[in-house]
């Protein structure tokens, strides 16, 4: 056996370190390792409340929103508010932009490069992937990189400016929109279409979301020459859509008001019940303690403490690991494409992929219709007043899973605040059991080792990890 | 051009926010420019093994580069150790790499506020992370690096505070170097480059008017001006972002928030609620910059006696509910 250790993992947010015991050139057992510690939930003890808007965004510099979001919807479930219609749709809006700016930017600029790399160059595909693909001098970064900054234009006009906004609010949104702003966004939002029709898809967007079934895809994207057809044939000559396998247990909050919550497992979707989450610290430098519900938890730093090998908490739900995401989102809300992938072969790579571009498809003409729904001149804000004792939850779908803030207020200041961010759940380290975290899970048995393909890249870079997340 | 960029204690948002550069897209914008990435940790290939040779590499002065980009804070502990962030693969703290490194670079950029002075993970009371900027903690000259430290080029750390940074201000003022290089007479007394912190917030605040005759929002969303009760801190906040504007038209003023002064040594901890104005005796604890308190009180009191009711009745809402009058031509 050798062990090997992987580090830095680049093109993933953050820092990352994978390390692996190979065995006759396979994985047998991995441990993922977060090495930096942010600290966050100490930042925000003994502050006022509502600076939980301003310092929560900056935990994170690529699900800033999501963060401003669970943020604003913890405080209004400790202030008892209910947000505005125009509020709650500037919110989907806002967190909308940036969920589908995050997919896009990892689908061209952390996952599509490796597809470049030296290793390849003997398939049919590698010239075209390289030209088009290859880190940084690619085509398509040069095509992506204004498309995306146009498409965040529409956080210019919704939230001042991205990341680290402090427009969302408890009770929606500080930017009333005009009615000739929303002629504005409608434009930017029709520009994005095109975009993604013409360059993502080559094809239109009602047709990609109606795709629903793994025979459907693998037909729609026959001699397709845009981008996600690529991906597909690239995966498919590499066998990505059986490879990278998680425990195929799925958990969502839910989102927009249009994707349900809940989880899902062996082709059964249950409720969730947000009491049954709990964190185990075992295997991170954090003290030792039973599992606690992230309402009643800690985060006290143990830096020597032996046996641990990450800054990273394990979330279990009643115990067992569940993987987050978009595949995990539009699995437990039904969408069939999905559902058919996952059983048919599994959460693979390619199901990790193409529900990310799916997404792009499926949520870019609803952000339409939230425009057209928006009435200026109606309130985008609800105001209300803060106890100096209560409690808040705020669940929320970042663009790579489930996010909870779990806050307390004493004496009108923080006194408690716990979060757990989707890369916590999928890059838990081993808990109390011994149970491996989802990707640690979908590591083993991949070839690893001189001379060995770059799948376990592939497999780790599905999970579109952010580690400054992670380590909050 | 060769710049080698490495990330620590922070967001990775100025990375984020500089992959929103417009018009043109940021690879095509720097290239033309003659500036390339020798690595950077969201955008190359190189992976584990690579990446740490090349990292490897540029310690030891056998590659040679340019401009050493830092994004986010220095974590020194816990007990001086650094091993809050052991760099991946290398077993290594962070700060260990950024030391060696910086004294190959010719210069040293320090991008956004925690890598310049600290930021939010230095504001825990009794900042258990050891958190420091390159050259600063918070105010304070000293940091990582050390008050006296100049790089290859001869300069100190150049600041491109900011929580995020804006993309131009990273393009430009790496482009500034490339183009006629950069003096000491460029970087204002917190070593911010000048060519956006010579601005205050405050110029170009959509909110203007309302500033004018202290017509003031009373809570979020209102149309008036933030300073008076929201927090709003744009009259003393250097940085340009009503004039360059965020992600097409937008800044945190255009957005009906306000300006936390992001890009300040010590923003993270004001001493206040970020969105409350703290106040003695009614008036505003934090007047605009070079601005005589007297004065400031005086021309207040006259410009809130004066106020039109246009402005007065739109202060407190979130659309405009008075439009400006039209006037009607002579003698139809």
């Amino acid at each position: 056996m050798t062990r090997i250790v992987l580090g830095p993992f680049n093109r993933v947010e953050g820092d990352l370190e994978v390390s692996l015991d190979v065995v006759d050139g396979q994985v047998a057992a991995a441990w993922v390792n977060s090495p930096l510690f942010r600290g966050f939930e100490q930042i925000l003890i003994g502050r006022p409340p509502l600076d939980a808007l301003a310092i929560v965004p900056r935990i994170c510099g690529i699900c800033s929103v999501a963060q401003s979001a669970a943020s604003a919807a913890a405080l209004a479930d400790a202030m008892g508010l209910t947000p505005t219609a125009n509020g709650l749709l500037a919110r989907h809006l806002i967190q909308a932009t940036e969920n589908l700016a995050d997919h896009l930017s990892h689908f061209y600029l952390f996952f599509m490069p490796d597809f470049a790399r030296p290793a390849y160059a003997g398939h049919p595909w590698y010239e075209a992937a390289a030209a088009r693909f290859a880190a940084v001098s690619g085509a398509a970064t040069a095509e992506i990189l204004p498309a995306r900054a146009a498409f965040l234009k529409l956080m210019g006009f919704l939230a001042g400016r991205w990341p680290h906004t402090l427009a969302l609010q408890p009770g929606g949104s500080t930017r009333a929109m005009t009615a000739g702003e929303r002629v504005r966004l409608l434009a930017l939002l029709r520009e994005f279409r095109s975009f993604l029709e013409r360059s993502l898809f080559g094809d239109t967007l009602a047709n990609v979301a109606a795709l629903d079934s793994r025979d459907a895809l693998a037909a729609w994207a026959e001699g397709r020459t845009a981008d996600f057809p690529r991906f597909l044939q690239f995966a498919g000559s590499l066998g990505l859509g059986r490879m990278g396998r998680a425990g195929d247990a799925f958990l969502s909050y839910g989102a927009y008001d249009c994707f349900a919550p809940g989880r899902w497992q062996d082709g059964v979707v249950s409720e969730l019940n947000p009491a049954a989450i709990s964190e185990d610290s075992v295997s991170a430098w954090l003290r030792n303690g039973p599992p606690r519900h992230p309402a009643s938890g800690e985060t006290l730093v143990d830096a020597d403490k032996p046996d641990a090998y990450t800054w990273c908490k394990a979330p279990r739900y009643e115990g067992q690991v569940y993987e987050v995401g978009a595949l995990a989102r539009q699995v437990v809300a039904g969408h069939p494409l999905l559902r058919d992938l996952v059983v048919q072969a599994g959460g693979s790579v390619t199901a990790r992929v193409v529900a990310r571009v799916l997404e792009l498809a499926l949520v870019a003409p609803r952000m339409e219709g939230w425009v057209r729904a928006l009435q200026p001149g109606e309130p985008f804000c609800a105001h209300g007043s803060l106890p100096d004792e209560a409690v808040g939850v705020g669940l929320t779908e970042a663009a790579r899973g489930s996010l909870g803030h779990w806050l307390s207020i004493r004496r009108g200041r923080i006194d408690r605040y716990q979060i757990i961010a989707p890369t916590t759940w999928n890059f838990s380290p081993r808990d109390s059991d011994g149970q491996p975290g989802p990707l640690e899970a979908a590591l083993v048995g991949l070839p690893a080792g001189e001379g060995a393909p770059p799948a376990v890249q592939h497999v780790v870079r599905s999970f579109d990890p952010c580690m400054v997340c992670t380590v909050h | 051009m060769k710049v080698l960029w490495l990330q620590s204690g922070g967001c990775g948002g100025c990375t984020q926010s500089l992959l929103c550069h417009e018009p043109r897209g940021l690879i095509d914008e720097l290239r033309d420019a003659g500036i390339e990435f020798v690595w950077h940790p969201a955008l190359s290939v190189e992976s584990g093994d690579e990446a740490l040779a090349v990292l490897e590499d540029c310690a030891s002065g056998a590659r040679p580069f340019d401009v050493l980009c830092i994004e986010g804070a220095m974590l020194r502990g816990p007990n001086g150790t650094g091993s809050f962030h052991l760099m991946a693969g290398s077993g290594r703290p962070l700060t260990d790499w950024v030391s060696r490194l910086a004294v190959q670079a010719r210069w040293v950029f320090a991008i956004g506020s925690c890598t310049a002075y600290g930021g939010f993970s230095a504001s825990t009371p009794g900042n258990p992370l050891e958190a420091c900027g390159l050259q600063f903690d918070e105010h304070t000259p000293g940091g990582l690096l050390g008050a006296g430290f100049r790089s290859g080029g001869g300069l100190p750390v150049v600041n491109i505070a900011g929580c995020p940074t804006h993309p131009g201000w990273v393009v430009d003022t790496l482009e500034k170097l490339a183009i006629e290089g950069l003096q000491p007479s460029d970087l204002d007394a917190y070593g911010r480059p000048l060519l956006y912190a010579s601005e205050l917030v405050h110029h170009g605040c959509p909110r203007n008017e309302y500033y004018e005759f202290k017509a003031s929002a009373e809570k979020q969303s209102d149309l008036g001006c933030l300073m008076e009760n929201l927090g709003c801190k744009g009259t003393q906040a250097h940085a340009d972002c009503n004039l360059r504007t965020w992600n097409g038209s937008g800044s945190c003023l255009r957005g009906g928030f306000a300006c936390v002064a992001c890009t300040e040594p010590g923003f993270e901890s004001p001493g206040h609620a970020f969105q409350e104005t703290p106040k003695l005796a009614g008036i505003p604890i934090g007047l605009p910059t070079d601005m005589p308190k007297a004065w400031f009180v005086a021309l207040a009191a006259l410009s809130k006696s004066a106020t039109p009711p246009r402005v007065r009745d739109n202060a407190t809402v979130d659309h405009p509910v008075v439009l400006p009058s039209v006037k009607k031509a002579k003698g139809k």
